[in-house]
C-alpha cells in the first residue's frame, strides 16, 4: 500500500527581550554560572506574583502578523500543570484556549523539487498556522548517570536560569507532506524571526526549537493516522534526517501490519536513528485553567494596526525588492535572503559599489564556498562589506586579476586583512603596463617560432598556447585581456 | 454529580498522591459532595452575562522590559535539600 506523509511541527522561540516574562530576572544567562538568574518570582517561592513583560506580548503579536495569524482582541494566561522538576512552581505559565494569535500561513517555495504525481520542477506549498502562543521557558536539567541521559540517571541536577524566559510557540496545521518541505518551511520561519528582530534563533544555544508530529495514513485517506512526537532535532540537516528515518521507521511497521505506538522519540544524531524516550507512561492531563495571578489582556484593534505598521520588511518583500532594485535573479535574491544578516551585508556592499550583480557572483560564489568550508556565518567571518568591497575595486581598476583575486580572497578570509594590504604586502599587481607585456610578448614569439607558423597556417589553437607562455612568465600576474589584444596585433 | 474510585486514583495519580483503599472510598464520597456543592451555581439564571476568566474588573497590568536584581546562588540554593556545582539536586526522574 502507499502512504501519505503528514507532518505538523511545533516550533520554540525564546524572545530577546532584556528581561524575563513575568519578572525583572536578565535572560543573557548564556555561559553563566548556574542559579544566578532567578528571583522569587521565577523560583516560585509563595506570595511572589507575575507581572507581564509588555515587550514580549508585543513581539508574540509581530510574529502574529508576520504569519499573517489574526491577532486576538481578548487573551490571557493559563496554568498548565505537571509534575517534573524542570519548574519549580509544578506548573507552566501558558496560553489555552485563548492564544494571541490563531490561524495564519506561510507560503515555501520549492524550487526544482517535483510535486508527487505531479511531475511539475517546483512548487508552492502552502502550511497553515494553527496558532501562535506565549509561554515561560523551564529550567535546564542535567541527568547525572552513566549515560547523561534521563533513563538510567542517578539523579538529576537543576539550574532555574532558563525557567521563565519569554517561550513563543508556533504550531502548525498538518499540512507538510515531506522532510525537505520541513526543512524549507522551519529555515523560512526562522528567516522571518530573525527579519522581525525579536529572536536570536540560534538553534545550537537552544533559542530556536523545534517538534515534529508525524504520521502516516493509506493514500486517499481523510483520518490521520498514530503519530510520533520527535523531539531533539537542533540543526536543519537534524529536522530532515530525522523525518526520513522516521517516516521510514513507521512505514515499515505498517507494511508489517504492526501498530505504530503513540509516543515521544529522541532524534539521535550521531546514530542516524530516532528513540523511544521510554519515560514512564505519562498521563498527559495538565488541567489548564486561567492562570489567577495575571490579569486578561485586551488588544485594541489600534494597538494591533500600530504594531503592523513597526513590522520591518519581511524577506519575501526583500526578495523582491532585490530583483527588482538590484536586478538581480530570482534564484539568487532567493539566496541573498535566506537570512536576515546575509541581506545585509549584501545591502551593505550595494550601497558603497553599484555593480550588485557582481556582489552578488562573489558572496555566492567564493565567499560562499569559504564559509562552508569553514563552518561560518557570513557575519561571523572576518571579511567585512568594506573589505569585499574593496576588492572587487582593485579588479575594476586592473590592479589585480580575477585569478589574483581569489587568492586574495583567501587571504583576507584568513587574516581579515584589508585587500589593498595584502596586494601590498605580497608586491602583487597585474601588469597592465602595455610597453611590459609587449616585451614579453616579443620574446615568447621569438621562442616558439612553431607555435607562430602554425597560427599563421589558420590552427586558432596555436594563439592560446602563446597566451599561456606569457602568463607563465609573468607568473599569472599579465592581465589576459591586454596579452590577447597584444599578441593578435603583433601576429597580423 | 459522582465522582468514581477511577477518577480519584486518577487525580491521586496527577497529584502524586498514594491512597489507601479506605481513603479512596472517602473521596470518592468527599470530591461528590464538593462537586454538588459547587453546582448550585448552575441553578443561577446567567443569561445575557460574558463568561469571565478573571474576578477582577481590571486588565493589561504589564511591566516594562527592564533588568533587575537577582538573587545570589547562594540565596536560590538556600531552600534546596540537597545541591550540587551550584545546582538543585534531586532524586532520579524514571
Amino acid at each position: 500500500m502507499n502512504y501519505e506523509v503528514v507532518i505538523g511541527l511545533e516550533i520554540h522561540v525564546e524572545l530577546d527581550t532584556v528581561s524575563k516574562m513575568f519578572c525583572g530576572c536578565s535572560t543573557k544567562f548564556f555561559g553563566e554560572k548556574p542559579n544566578t538568574f532567578t528571583c522569587p518570582v521565577c523560583l516560585g517561592m509563595p506570595g511572589s506574583l507575575p507581572v507581564a513583560n509588555e515587550k514580549a506580548i508585543e513581539c508574540t503579536a509581530k510574529i502574529g502578523l508576520a504569519l499573517n495569524s489574526k491577532i486576538a482582541s481578548f487573551t490571557k494566561f493559563d496554568r498548565k500543570n505537571y509534575f517534573y522538576p524542570d519548574m519549580p512552581k509544578d506548573y507552566q505559565i501558558s496560553q489555552y484556549d485563548l492564544p494571541i494569535c490563531e490561524g495564519g500561513y506561510v507560503d515555501i517555495e520549492m524550487e526544482g523539487l517535483a510535486l508527487e504525481g505531479s511531475g511539475s520542477r517546483g512548487y508552492t506549498r502552502r502550511v497553515g498556522i494553527t496558532r501562535v502562543h506565549l509561554e515561560e521557558d523551564t529550567g535546564k536539567l542535567t541527568h547525572i548517570g552513566e549515560s547523561g541521559r534521563i533513563g538510567g540517571a542517578d539523579y538529576s541536577l537543576v539550574d532555574f536560569n532558563r525557567a521563565g524566559v519569554p517561550l513563543v510557540e508556533i504550531v502548525t496545521e498538518p499540512d507538510i507532506r515531506t522532510p525537505d518541505e520541513a526543512k524549507i518551511f522551519v529555515q523560512k520561519l526562522k528567516n522571518i524571526i530573525e527579519h522581525l528582530g525579536v529572536s536570536d534563533c540560534d538553534m545550537e544555544e537552544g533559542s530556536f526549537r523545534c517538534d515534529a508530529n508525524i504520521s502516516l495514513r493509506p493514500m486517499g485517506s481523510k483520518e490521520l493516522g498514530t503519530k510520533s512526537e520527535v523531539k531533539n532535532m537542533n540543526s536543519f540537516r537534524a529536522i530532515q534526517r530525522a523525518l526520513v528515518y522516521e517516516i521510514e521507521r513507521q512505514r515499515e511497521l505498517l507494511r508489517a501490519d504492526e501498530r505504530v505506538i503513540q509516543e515521544t522519540r529522541h532524534w539521535d544524531a550521531a546514530n542516524n536513528v530516532t528513540m523511544s524516550l521510554r519515560s514512564k507512561e505519562e498521563a498527559h492531563d495538565y488541567r489548564y485553567f486561567p492562570e489567577p495571578d495575571l490579569v486578561p489582556m485586551e488588544l485594541s484593534g489600534e494597538w494591533i494596526e500600530d504594531l503592523k505598521n513597526t513590522l520591518p520588511e519581511l524577506p519575501d518583500a526583500r526578495k523582491k525588492r532585490f530583483v527588482e532594485a538590484y536586478g538581480l535573479s530570482v534564484y539568487d535574491a532567493e539566496l541573498l535572503t535566506s537570512s536576515k544578516t546575509m541581506g545585509d551585508y549584501f545591502e551593505e556592499c550595494a550601497r558603497a559599489y553599484n555593480d550588485a550583480k557582481k556582489i552578488s557572483n562573489w558572496i555566492m560564489g567564493e565567499f560562499s564556498m569559504h564559509l562552508n568550508a569553514t563552518n561560518l556565518k557570513i557575519e561571523e567571518s572576518a571579511v567585512t562589506p568594506k573589505h569585499l568591497v574593496q576588492l572587487l575595486r582593485l579588479i575594476d581598476k586592473g590592479q589585480i586579476s580575477g585569478k589574483m583575486a581569489k587568492d586574495v580572497f583567501k587571504e583576507m578570509f584568513e587574516s581579515g586583512k584589508l585587500p589593498k594590504i595584502i596586494v601590498e604586502e605580497r608586491g602583487l599587481s597585474q601588469i597592465s603596463d602595455e610597453d611590459a607585456i609587449e616585451k614579453i610578448v616579443d620574446m615568447v614569439l621569438e621562442e616558439n617560432k612553431k607555435a607562430v607558423e602554425e597560427y599563421g597556417s589558420g590552427k586558432d589553437r596555436a594563439l592560446g598556447f602563446l597566451v599561456g607562455q606569457v602568463m607563465r612568465l609573468t607568473k599569472g600576474s599579465a592581465n589576459p585581456q591586454l596579452v590577447n589584444e597584444i599578441l593578435r596585433k603583433k601576429l597580423t | 454529580m459522582a465522582i468514581s474510585k477511577k477518577e480519584v486514583e486518577h487525580v491521586a495519580l496527577l497529584a502524586r498522591l498514594s491512597l489507601s483503599e479506605g481513603e479512596k472510598e472517602k473521596f470518592s464520597k468527599q470530591l461528590s459532595q464538593i462537586l454538588e456543592h459547587a453546582g448550585k451555581i448552575a441553578e443561577l439564571n446567567t443569561e445575557g452575562v460574558e463568561p469571565t476568566s478573571h474576578a477582577l474588573p481590571i486588565k493589561n497590568v504589564f511591566r516594562e522590559d527592564e533588568e533587575k536584581t537577582c538573587l545570589s546562588q547562594k540565596e536560590a540554593l538556600s531552600n534546596a535539600p540537597a545541591k550540587e556545582d551550584g545546582m538543585i539536586k534531586i532524586p532520579k526522574i524514571v
